[in-house]
């Protein structure tokens, strides 16, 4: 089988996990390549871009004479600022493929680890940066968790620590830096096929109702012997107890007696919103005037209608469709008129 | 020019438990990539929402830097200008997009009374849930 994605290895051995993770610890320790330049010293500028931006109205930022009088003695960046004398811009990154750092991706990248998150970034100062500044930045990886499973995914947290010199080598601030390196929880596989609906339980006492429905009749029970109608099927008459029956066929027709809509939990064969109607099914005309055959009650699902056409005393017309290959059920189809009983 | 220095909390006048002033942040799309690219953060998923929702972003998303950044101002705006913040250190959980609003609210966690330092939780809530959780180090007069 061709695939385009790279081949994901598998440590699916304990030897083999540890094998990993102590190549992977081997990285911990190492300055990721050399130390960055700066690309401007700390200037007014862009303090004056970031403060404007955040709305930060503290005076030591922007104004000479009120930062004069504070305890900074001058103007000072912002400290959170620290991080920004020395991004990349616009260009992004221009680091060499084969570094520690590239190298470690390159390793967490085989195991499938190819997302990325930021999840923390802690900052101390050791002073306040003033225009004129000349930052180096020195980059170290800190720390590399074992494997950890979050709400994104199963990876590893990567810390890096920046350090952050002026032009007499000074330290002035660090910062470390936690990213999450991960494998996306899988998507929800792209629509499969719905499976059939569950079959009925059949006994002896009811297989004869569903073959007369695959015949294409809707029938209801009723005593050989006292003629009372009764659904569901079974083996003695409630009133006489005979065990004779005759099969009785009803109309497709009937009321809505009452209904439930679905919502939760969902069957995987059917759709949601579901609703479930109960039918009082029309009298037959062949027991016309015997006990229970205007109490024939069938529950079903409905078709071809919205939810809000749903109603108690609406009639229904009643279709026996085949659900799959080998069963048909009967369906109720509001009726359109939107008449009642 | 005013001419006059906002005034400074001391740190005899905090105790541990006091509350700082929420304080509403509306996410604008403006605040989101103007910050981005203050602090020279050209990263697409900061500024293009059309390449951010190629990747699997809703929209922009605010950077790290800008949680920073308010952090600490949301810190500075409480203790004044001659305070000094000695570590901002932040939790990122969910995005900031835009159209959200960011809720910052802090208060007093500790105090070290050799060092004159006031440790403050920081948290940053936008309807999705925490933006970041923060602590701040603050040093006072």
């Amino acid at each position: 089988m061709s695939n385009n994605a790279p081949t994901i290895i598998v440590d699916s051995t304990p030897e083999a996990k540890a094998a990993f993770y102590a190549e992977l610890q081997s990285f911990v320790g190492l300055e990721i390549g050399e130390p960055m330049p700066a690309p401007d010293e700390v200037n007014l500028p862009m303090i004056r871009h970031l403060v404007e931006a955040v709305g930060d109205r503290n005076p030591i930022y922007t104004d000479p004479e009120l930062a004069a009088r504070s305890i900074h003695g001058g103007i000072v960046a912002p400290p959170t600022m620290l991080q920004a004398w020395v991004m990349h811009g616009i260009d992004g990154p221009q680091r060499g493929g084969d570094g520690p750092y590239e190298k470690m991706n390159e390793l967490l990248f085989s195991r499938g680890f190819t997302s990325v998150v930021g999840t923390n970034s802690e900052q101390t100062y050791k002073r306040y940066l003033r225009p004129g500044d000349r930052l180096t930045m020195r980059t170290v990886i800190d720390s590399i968790s074992d494997e950890k499973t979050t709400g994104l995914g199963t990876g590893h947290f990567v810390s890096t620590r920046q350090d952050y010199y002026d032009a007499d080598n000074e330290l002035v601030g660090s910062m470390l830096f936690r990213i999450f390196r991960f494998q996306p929880k899988a998507k929800a596989p792209a629509a499969k096929p719905k499976p059939p609906r569950p079959r009925p339980a059949t006994t002896h006492d009811n297989q004869w109702w569903f073959d007369e429905l695959n015949d294409g009749r809707l029938c209801a029970q009723a005593c050989a012997e006292c003629g009372r109608v009764r659904f569901p099927t079974g083996p003695l008459c409630p009133s006489c107890h005979s065990r004779s029956y005759d099969k009785v066929e009803m109309p497709m027709s009937g009321t809505i007696h009452s209904f439930v809509v679905a919502h939760y939990p969902q069957v995987p064969s059917f759709d949601y919103p579901l609703p479930i109607v109960l039918v009082d099914i029309d009298p037959s005309t062949s027991h016309a005037g015997k006990p229970g055959n205007d109490k024939v009650r069938m529950i079903m699902n409905t078709a071809d209608c919205p939810e809000s056409a749903l109603a108690v005393g609406a009639r229904v017309r009643i279709e026996i469709r085949a659900t799959d290959p080998d069963m048909k059920l009967p369906f109720a189809i509001i009726d359109a008129t939107g008449a009642t009983s | 020019m005013t001419s006059t220095l906002p005034d400074t909390r001391t740190f005899a006048s905090v105790t541990v438990g006091d509350e700082i002033a929420p304080f509403e942040l509306p996410l604008t799309r403006t605040l989101i990539v103007s910050t981005a690219i203050a602090t020279r953060d050209y990263q697409v998923v900061h500024h293009d929402p059309s390449i951010a929702a190629e990747r699997g972003s809703k929209d922009i998303i605010m950077n790290i830097l800008t949680s920073n950044a308010f952090a600490g101002r949301y810190v500075t705006d409480w203790a004044g200008p001659n305070s000094f913040i000695s570590s901002v250190k932040v939790r990122l959980g969910a995005p900031n997009y835009p159209g959200d609003t960011m809720t910052i609210s802090g208060s007093v966690t500790a105090t070290d009374d050799a060092t004159r330092t006031v440790t403050i939780a920081v948290k940053g809530t936008n309807s999705l849930g925490d933006h970041m959780n923060a602590t701040v180090e603050v040093v006072l007069p």
